[in-house]
């Protein structure tokens, strides 16, 4: 009866929220609208970090390095159609006279879009095999995976005349033909990034109402014992890795065109690990908690960043503390509390009139 | 091939920085299950408080006694460091013995924290050290061949602590209390050993180690407040690849990423070589998920 309950509630809260983001442009400025366009980016990454995080109980540091991946397939296109035919500014700054071979078919835009998910799925795949079917477990995962953040960052500021360096790749001008600064372009893609949130979002709902949920929580709660019950522990996991990198990719593809740049400085292993704190604010283990975390702590973001800059990250990271310390099962769990208060209190009734008893029946107690 | 040998010696000067910081994690991973990712900022910290003391002995001290500072640094910047290490232990570390992953998190805020924190007290650009005078010649070897002391001087105070932590755990009864916690927690407080003593004590002198790896990084480079960061990713690859607990993993890991590393970059690109040296120890971690050199455990789960 219980669970019931609890799953109608985060439906609710789901429903509320997507209704919100759907009504935005109604009562937003443009400005504001563009930037729910990038959180809602963040919820999709938040989402599919919840997936692996949350639900199987692989911390993963690196998934910087997929959503730069799907970004950069993306913005590769873009940068191509703003060239018009001639060589990116970037590449004839850094002295390339012809375009590098692997930059020609992203002047395609269905190869482009098809790339910003394929590759990212693919690395995953290949990390994902290399590392679980191995046994390489808990923090000694995370912090491979914060190495594959730090790697990719050195190699996009190192090759400059291909990646752009640390200016990275920025100044689109058309998206599939489309001003990428006309305010209907903006709506547009605003509400593609809605429709392809919500549409993950039910997809992971639909997986984790199913067996397969059940066995990724079973890997999360013990790992050995759901091996022992006859599950392929590894495959499930390079699944479900993969299967968040195809949501990072997705996002960093639906990013570029909203924000309009992507750099080193958005993929390396600081947003990496701030991505998972959006998961861990909102509430781990739920679909709805990091995609709430991930437009709130965003949103904070972007009003403490406009007002005291510096006290950003001394906010960030006492946040980090007091949710992990205090709140580890996020905002979502705040909910449980009254609960928990009248529980105590109940038992401190319970406690309090079997003392005025003064009865030290052991049995008794205990059947309580 | 001259140019080759001098770019190995200093593979082996970052070789040393790392194994003085990794010391201390390996130690601390190993007996609480805890992974600091402060610990790069304790680094920092020991950075910092080699440029202060160099501040003051400018301002207050003749100039004769200036290569005195060094002495003074090195003795503050693993003091500093040890006491806020001390702290950190007493206020947060001691309540997340044994969910690494939450340490993981909970530490990277607050390495956050003392980030802003430098940023606030000495600003944003990096600040340098001048080293002592007699640490700025070079020892000739041979031709374009030659090595300087900075180096050699790191070197040896790496070989110091080495040799500093190996006497501490195992020719000292503290060393046997903190070996017996990290084999077996219950057991040992069992047998009167007061645990919560050996975690503050253990991750105050870890601490310690890094702040005296800051100071001697001082030395080759600038120090700012992402110094931390820069070598955190690095420190733990060699904790990972040597293995948690182990002191002749953290010398294996240390040397592996340190030397390796810097003989991937000298044969192709900066970038190019990290690529190889995490695919080398993605590689190592097939055959040996828990490191090379990991402490045997037969609990199925950890």
């Amino acid at each position: 009866m219980k669970t019931m309950k609890k799953i109608k509630g985060t439906t609710i809260l789901a429903a509320v929220i997507f209704l919100l983001l759907a009504a935005l442009p109604f009562y937003m400025p443009m400005f504001r609208v563009s930037l729910f366009g990038k959180y809602m980016c963040f919820a999709i990454i938040a989402l599919g970090l919840d997936m692996i995080w949350g639900y199987t109980g692989i911390l993963s540091l690196g998934h910087g390095v997929y959503f730069g991946l799907g970004a950069y397939c993306m913005a590769m296109y873009l940068k191509l159609e703003a060239a018009g035919g001639n060589l990116p500014d970037f590449m004839s700054w850094s002295g390339l006279d012809r375009l590098p071979a692997a930059w020609v078919p992203f002047g395609n835009p269905v190869f482009a879009v098809a790339m910003a998910v394929a590759v990212p799925v693919l690395l995953a795949v290949i990390i994902g095999y290399l590392t679980f079917t191995n046994k390489i477990r808990g923090v000694y995962f995370s912090i491979l995976s914060q190495a594959m953040a730090m790697i990719m960052g050195t190699l996009l500021i190192g090759s400059q005349a291909f990646t752009g360096g640390s200016n990275g790749l920025t100044d689109f001008k058309t998206i599939f033909g489309q001003d990428i600064h006309a305010p209907v372009t903006k709506i547009v893609m605003f509400y593609v990034t809605l429709l392809v949130l919500v549409l993950l979002f039910a997809l992971c709902r639909f997986l984790t109402g199913r067996r397969v949920g059940k066995v990724l929580i079973a890997i999360r709660d013990g790992e050995n014992r759901a091996g022992f019950a006859g599950y392929n522990t590894a495959n499930y996991k390079v699944f479900v890795y993969a299967l968040s990198a195809f949501m990072a990719g997705i996002a960093g593809a639906l990013y570029v065109g909203q924000v309009g740049i992507i750099s080193p400085a958005e993929v390396g292993v600081v947003p990496s690990v701030e991505m998972i704190i959006w998961v861990a604010i909102g509430g781990k283990g739920t679909l709805i908690g990091p995609v709430l975390g991930a437009l709130a702590v965003n949103s904070l973001k972007t009003t403490a960043s406009e007002n005291f800059p510096e006290l950003w990250s001394y906010f960030i990271g006492v946040l980090f503390v007091v949710v992990i310390l205090w709140l580890p099962g996020g905002v979502i769990s705040l909910k449980e509390i009254p609960g928990k208060i009248r529980a105590k209190l109940r038992l401190h009734r319970e406690e309090t009139s079997s003392a005025e008893e003064k009865i030290p029946d052991k049995t008794a107690v205990r059947s309580k | 091939m001259e140019l080759f040998l001098m770019q190995l010696f200093n593979g082996i000067s970052v070789s040393s920085i790392l194994l003085m910081a990794a010391l201390g994690l390996a130690v601390t991973f190993g007996l609480m299950g805890v992974i600091n990712m402060a610990h790069g900022e304790f680094l920092m910290v020991g950075a910092y408080t080699a440029y202060i003391v160099q501040k003051l002995f400018i301002a207050y001290l003749p100039a004769g006694v200036f290569d005195a500072y060094c002495i003074v640094a090195i003795l503050l910047s693993f003091l500093v460091a040890a006491v806020l290490g001390f702290i950190l232990e007493r206020l947060v570390i001691r309540r997340l013995y044994g969910r690494a992953a939450d340490s993981l998190l909970v530490t990277w805020g607050i390495s956050l924290i003392l980030q802003q924190a430098a940023r606030s007290i000495f600003g944003s650009p990096n600040v340098g050290v001048k080293a002592p005078s007699f640490l700025e010649k070079s020892l000739r070897i041979h031709g374009m061949l030659s090595l300087p002391y900075k180096r050699i001087f790191i070197l040896i105070l790496a070989v110091f602590c080495l040799f500093g932590v190996y006497w501490l755990m195992y020719r000292t009864r503290q060393g046997r209390n903190i070996r017996a916690v990290m084999q077996n927690r219950d057991m040992a407080a069992a047998l009167g050993v007061n645990t919560g003593r050996i975690d503050s004590a253990t991750f105050a002198i870890g601490s310690g180690l890094a702040g005296l790896a800051g100071c001697a990084l001082t030395w080759i480079g600038a120090i700012g407040p992402t110094l931390g960061t820069n070598y955190i990713v690095d420190t733990f690859m060699t904790v990972v690849v040597g293995g948690a607990g182990s002191l002749l993993g953290s010398v294996f890991g240390a040397g592996f990423i340190g030397i390796g590393g810097t003989a991937f970059e000298f044969f192709t690109t900066a970038s190019i070589g990290k690529v190889l040296i995490f695919l080398c120890v993605i590689l190592l971690l097939q055959f040996r998920p828990k490191g090379i050199f990991a402490v045997k455990n037969r609990a199925l789960e950890d």
